[in-house]
């Protein structure tokens, strides 16, 4: 058995994976690779959110990153509770009356907020949406899907290619 | 392809062809299920502080999704408890193989078999959804029901014609377990052939015919021809991930129609549970109102009219660029199987989202299972609101990229060449990316 010498052997192995290769970095760098946020002025923001069985009022809310919050909760029916997702933000409102906190968005993406405090049947699912500065997440999940129907399609690039050698 | 038959270990053959192992699972689900019914009707009616909601829509919903078919295809239907009672009565006994018990044991009507019913049932749940997931005596309620159903039906028809044709989760199992890397399969078809008696078909309560065997989703795993097989000729097959799904498998037009509900019941169970709109969240809780009437005229005409009609002209697409031109009705059939990579994955990252929030309620619920103030294992004050992580929310883009990726892998194999999958993978595209908004946008 005539043995291979190890340089052949390593372009073999990089022939064979390199695509492999180039698709998972690919994958990691749409899913990792810093993107630059647009450069809007930190402002102070002041939002009343409203909240009742089983909804925020607004249930979306945009800002930009660095901006100062502050965020006045007011219950219209039963105790409702203020959770951010991200932030070590929460408040509490009791019925009729007015919850006020100060937090910083100091990081940038989607937050959901939720209730914090049992209100009834669908409390669980009292949900809302706080966006600091574009939906890069979103952005990343497209380039993702995109990357991950070329690399399905890949094989079917093969045969052309071979066709394409083998022509005198 | 690559197979490794678990039989070949013998601890493993051992515990499979006993009835013992098996009967102790499902009497312990079947223990659960009975505790289950009794804490939604006299425990707490706070849907978080009672066992039936979290262990049903929490627990045992996101371990369905996440690891019994993922990793074990039908593997829940081989202890579910539901079937348990009717079938001590069809057997005449409780560790007894099929055989003479009570029951008129009819065959099931033959206009009503296949998918279509479980998929109306998975309607159903989507339709009264909020309710069910969220009232604990609700969940009661409906939970006695299916087990009166499955005992009442178990005494009319023959073998498991509930699990066959009626239970909602049998249809999502079934359909899902044909990307399961589980299989029951007959080592030798020479000595199936040569065996005339066909002990496997007549111990079989789901009336397959392991010889027969093409696809996973009809079986469910209870390993009963396993036992009877005087030839030791079953395998149990750990396989590939989607084996069932290439260009020479068989489906069919109600396997395709349950695929679609399956993935409209994920796009409204992901906008209402999990999306910033309260008002749709109140318009599915508030059952028989018009704004009910109103969620529920968009859910039927997006699972019945919308999702069917894309997928239809993407069907319709891929027949006419394939080579070989085909009716509509077999192009639905046969490329629904892109539907069951891009569900499954779909229902996955749904589930991620969900259950990463809401799992500290389990241990609570443990220590204080009816919301009567207990505190059996000093945990029931550790539950807490929950939160998403940025890895949870990465894992599901990431599950939804290998969800387009492995439907669009199927609709290559299946078309062969890259034209005719175009349509198919444009539908899953835009699917995917309903999924994807819902989720992270």
């Amino acid at each position: 058995m005539v043995s291979q010498p190890p340089n052949n052997t390593a372009k073999e192995h990089w022939k064979h994976w390199r695509w492999t290769f180039l698709f998972a970095v690919s994958a990691l760098l749409i899913l990792f690779a810093p993107l630059p946020l647009p450069g809007a002025a930190p402002a102070d923001r002041h939002i009343r959110i409203e909240a009742s069985m089983f909804q925020f009022t607004p249930g979306e809310l945009k800002i930009n990153p660095g901006d100062r919050v502050t965020v006045e909760l007011v219950s219209t029916d039963v105790v409702h509770g203020f959770s951010l997702d991200g932030y070590n933000f929460e408040l509490k409102a009791d019925p009729g009356q007015t919850a006020t906190g100060i937090f910083v968005a100091d990081k940038a993406g989607d937050f959901r907020f939720r209730c914090s405090v049992a209100c009834g049947n669908l409390h669980p699912f009292m949900i809302g949406k706080l966006r600091v500065g574009p939906n890069f997440l979103l952005a990343r999940g497209i380039g993702l899907g995109l990357l991950a129907v070329i690399v399905a399609l890949w094989p079917l690039r093969k045969p052309s290619t071979h066709r394409l050698r083998s022509r005198p | 392809m690559t197979r490794l038959d678990l039989t070949c270990f013998p601890w493993a053959k051992t515990l499979l062809r006993s009835r013992w192992p098996q009967f102790l699972l499902r009497a312990i689900t079947l223990a659960g299920f009975v505790f289950t019914i009794l804490a939604g009707l006299f425990g707490s009616v706070v849907g978080s502080h009672n066992f039936a909601i979290i262990f049903v829509w929490i627990a045992w919903w996101t371990a369905l999704k996440l690891f019994f078919i993922p990793f074990g295809g039908r593997s829940w239907c081989s202890i579910c408890p539901i079937p348990m009672p009717g079938e001590w009565l069809q057997h005449g006994g409780i560790l007894q193989p099929r055989g003479k018990g009570i029951g008129l044991d009819r065959r099931w009507p033959h206009f009503l078999k296949g998918s279509w019913l479980q998929a109306g049932g998975f309607l159903l749940v989507g339709l009264f959804g909020a309710v069910t997931l969220t009232s604990a005596s609700v969940t009661a309620v409906v939970l006695l029901a299916i087990i009166v159903l499955a005992l009442v039906l178990s005494l009319v028809f023959e073998r498991r014609s509930f699990c066959n044709y009626l239970c909602p989760i049998g249809g999502f199992t079934g359909l899902y377990a044909q990307a399961g890397p589980v299989e029951v399969r007959v080592k030798d078809a020479d000595v199936c052939a040569g065996h005339s008696e066909k002990t496997c078909y007549s111990a079989c309560p789901w009336g397959q015919y392991p010889l027969a065997l093409k696809s996973s989703a009809n079986c469910g795993l209870c390993m009963e021809c396993l036992r009877v097989c005087p030839t030791d000729n079953i395998a149990v097959n750990l396989r590939p991930w989607g084996s069932d799904l290439g260009p020479k498998t068989k489906h069919r037009l109600d396997e395709a129609f349950l695929g679609l509900v399956m993935l409209a019941s994920a796009l409204v169970d992901s906008a209402v549970f999990l999306g910033p709109w309260g008002q749709l969240k109140s318009a599915a809780y508030a059952i028989g109102s018009l704004p009910w009437l109103l969620f529920a005229g968009v859910f039927l005409v997006a699972a019945l009219g919308v999702l069917p009609g894309l997928y239809a002209a993407a069907a319709w697409a891929a027949g006419r660029l394939g080579p070989s031109k085909t009716t509509l009705q077999n192009a639905l059939a046969h490329y629904s199987q892109v539907l069951v990579p891009l569900g499954l994955m779909a229902w996955i990252a749904f589930t991620i989202s969900f259950a990463f929030t809401k799992f500290s309620y389990v241990l609570a619920v443990v220590s204080d299972p009816l919301g009567w103030g207990w505190n059996l294992i000093g945990m029931s004050g550790t539950a807490w609101v929950g939160q998403a992580t940025s890895f949870s929310l990465l894992l599901q883009i990431v599950l939804l990229a290998v969800g387009l990726f492995w439907a669009s892998r199927v609709a290559r194999r299946i078309t062969e060449s890259a034209r005719p999958a175009m349509p198919l993978i444009a539908f899953s595209g835009i699917f995917s990316l309903g999924m994807l908004w819902l989720l992270i946008g």
